[in-house]
């Protein structure tokens, strides 16, 4: 991962300055500021990743970040009015919210009431302040993201976050969503790191959305871990819908013990950069797990998405579909890896990328990457690139329909694979809703 | 005035081969005219380009149904105007179910038309009626439209759209096509059904068997991109005795 960088970038330089400035007053004293210097010193000598590290192949931030912005400043009382609608994607799905506005948790705009038995849910700077040792502990141990530049910088600055924490065999029924709305009205940075801990045999539905202002080139570096016990069952769905001048860069790392089933959609309409970054790992055989994502995208927008799913162990499956509708002059990246270990035997690992492209000009990559070191394994990997099935679509405009809306229907049923597989009725409605709008906002657009 | 007219249409491929060399043919309201001809002659094709669809182009001649120019319109408008087709060939079309696709379809029609959109139970009642009326099992319309369908489910899911859509001229492309017996016999009452004084129906077919349960008014043999000859239903038991040896010659 060390590309010399021998001239220091702009944004490089910028987050020189301000990691110097703000270190002092980042929560969390002791061996996290140890960690968080030792995170600051591991990008200072990679620099930003660019193109020549693979991993960042497609996505060279070294290049898309032109600058970097100082830090969120605390929430003000406009902060907060203007974050009111945030979430609204999930309005209908009955959720505990949990606001997080320019980084920084909000508890008053957050449900806290009755929280069922055995969930727990805290404030990572609350807790850092108060020297949490599990919390500590936890940001101290070794991630299967340590590698990763932008992970790095996330350890570096992180300032607030969520801790939720499931205690062992609990079933919590109200989707938990963690609601990240930007409000500022100049540019600035914001670092989030949230901590999910389900135990054994609990089960939980996580949603996830970013949104902020159009306009507005703001950052946001965020971060979530996530560790499953033995048995248990977490979706997540996460929407990606940020202003459209936002550079929006998520890490997920995700470690799984055995017999879990762990569900996670990427949903992407926003951002004019946007990455996500999955690590998995299967620490336990008997576990399932489904890697999905649809990015829906139009203008210059570029979306990444990278998953590494690391089988340590064998017996696990492993389930990867990507679907991208590319509109515009707008990019789309998978790569997705599969690492299959020596003792990892009985792994079927399969993953498929399909893009539709709505334009000449768009552009989908894929790089599929097996890593197979066991010999008694299925794993496997398809991509496809097109445009619209003109014959499909002139089957439904034979009957009457128009052609937009007959691009809408077979958009709609190709990005439909993915979020027909969301367990929660309601989610799955509230994305088809999501989808839906993205294709109205289209049709305007032509129209005018 | 007539119901479909068709002067000296002429059309080729996207290669430039020309496919249609000058058909000419006028269907009356209530007229039921049968089209045979052997593999190739362009029968298919015909039925793409009256329904408009992409990749054909039209070198000259003439549609008009009703008295509308067909050949300018989009082909969700000449649906709109009342022209149906009854694909050859059904599509699959994945992820889509069967029911919005048969409410967005009714429903468009009758936007452009001017008329307000059908009602929930409305539409359920239509489509239950219809199906019943074909043996089509309504579990089949929860599936995405034609997908594990079986070729003869296909064909028979083609008369229901054409029962709910109740066009003014429909276009049935060798729709006995792989159906059995009993499958035919249901496809042609469900023809029959929807005759009528101001109705008419271009049955495009290879075998007489159906002309016995769609009984034709007119029979065209097509040879080389045209209509060769042009008969009563007599014609079509002559056809299958003697074969098209006759007509490849004098096209
Ligand atoms: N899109 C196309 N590109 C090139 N050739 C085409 C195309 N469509 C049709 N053809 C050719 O035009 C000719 C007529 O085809 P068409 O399908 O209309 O025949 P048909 O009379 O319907 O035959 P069948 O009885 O076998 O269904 C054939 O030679 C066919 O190969
Ligand atoms: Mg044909």
């Amino acid at each position: 991962m060390k590309a010399a960088t021998p001239v220091k970038s702009e944004a490089e330089k910028a987050l020189a300055t301000t990691w110097a400035k703000t270190k002092d007053a980042l929560p969390g004293k002791g061996s996290v500021a140890a960690r968080r210097e030792a995170a600051f010193e591991a990008f200072a000598a990679a620099g930003l990743p660019n193109r020549r590290v693979e991993e960042w192949k497609y996505t060279d931030l070294r290049n898309l970040m032109r600058e970097a912005k100082p830090l969120a400043p605390p929430v003000g009382p406009a902060g907060l009015v203007r974050a009111q609608g945030a979430g609204r994607v999930f309005a209908a799905v009955g959720v505990r919210r949990l606001v997080l506005i320019d980084g920084q948790f909000i508890s008053e705009l957050s449900d806290l009431a009755d929280l069922e038995p055995g969930l727990s849910i805290g404030s990572l700077a609350e807790a850092l302040a108060a020297n949490d040792t599990d919390v500590v502990a936890r940001l101290g141990a070794k991630s299967p993201a340590d590698k990763d530049v932008a992970f790095a910088l996330n350890t570096a600055f992180m300032g607030d976050g969520l801790v939720i924490a499931v205690a062992p065999g609990m079933q919590i029924a109200r989707p938990i969503h963690l609601v990240h709305c930007y409000t500022g009205e100049e540019a600035a940075a914001v670092f989030t790191r949230s901590l999910v801990t389900l135990g054994g045999g609990a089960g939980l539905t996580l949603l996830e959305s970013h949104e902020g202002p159009d306009g507005i080139d703001y950052q946001v570096d965020n971060a979530l871990d996530i560790v499953v016990g033995d048995g248990a069952r977490l979706e997540r769905v996460k929407v990606g819908a940020e202003g459209d001048a936002a550079l929006h860069v998520s890490t997920t790392v995700v470690v799984l013990g055995r017999e879990v089933e762990f569900r996670d959609l990427l949903f992407t309409t926003g951002g004019a950069v946007s990455r996500n970054q999955v690590f998995v790992r299967c620490d336990g055989p008997g576990t399932t797990l489904t890697l999905d994502g649809a990015s829906l995208l139009k203008g210059r927008q570029h979306s990444d998405a990278t998953l590494v799913v690391d089988h340590a162990i064998g017996g696990c499956k492993s389930r990867e579909t990507f679907k991208a509708v590319l509109d515009g002059e707008s990019r789309s990246v998978f790569q997705g890896k599969t690492v299959v270990r020596p003792d990892a035997q009985k792994t079927d690992g399969k993953m498929a990328s399909h893009a539709l492209l709505l334009s000449n000009d768009a552009e989908a990559d894929h790089k599929p990457e097996l890593e197979i070191f066991a010999d008694d394994v299925v794993c496997g990997h398809g991509a496809t690139a097109g445009a619209l099935d003109e014959d499909l679509k002139f089957y439904l405009m034979a009957r009457g329909i128009p052609e937009r809306e007959a691009e809408t229907l077979l958009i709609q049923s190709f990005v439909g694979e993915v979020i027909d597989q969301v367990a929660d009725e309601s989610v799955r409605d509230a994305l088809t809703e999501a989808t839906t709008a993205w294709l109205d906002a289209r049709e305007q657009v032509e129209l005018r | 005035m007539s119901l479909l007219e068709i002067k000296n249409l002429q059309a080729s491929v996207e290669d430039g081969r020309q496919i249609l060399n000058g058909v000419d043919l006028v269907v009356n309201p209530g007229e039921v005219h049968a089209i045979m001809g052997p593999n190739g002659s362009g029968k298919s094709t015909l039925a793409h380009v009256l329904s408009g669809k992409d990749g054909y182009e039209v070198l000259g001649g003439e549609v008009l149904l009703d008295g509308v120019d067909l050949l300018g319109l989009e082909p969700d408008e000449r649906a709109a105007a009342g022209l149906f087709l009854a694909f050859q060939y059904p599509m699959e079309i994945p992820g889509v179910a069967t029911m919005t696709f048969l409410r967005t379809a009714m429903n468009a029609q009758r936007k452009k038309r001017g008329e307000p959109e059908l009602s929930t139970p409305e539409f359920m009642k239509r489509v239950r009626e219809q199906a019943a009326k074909l043996s089509i099992d309504p579990e089949m319309l929860k599936r995405p439209v034609n997908v594990g369908f079986s070729g003869g489910e296909k064909k028979r899911n083609e008369v229901l759209q054409m029962s709910l859509l109740e066009p003014k001229l429909a276009i049935l492309d060798e729709t006995d096509s792989g159906l059995d017996i009993d499958a035919l016999k249901i496809a042609a009452e469900g023809v029959n059904r929807l005759r009528s004084p101001d109705r008419g129906f271009i049955v495009i077919t290879h075998y007489q068997r159906l002309l016995e349960h769609i009984v034709p008014d007119i029979v065209h043999v097509f040879s080389k991109g045209r209509i060769v000859r042009t008969g009563g239903k007599e014609l079509a038991l002559e056809l299958e005795a003697k074969g098209y040896a006759d007509y490849e010659e004098a096209a």
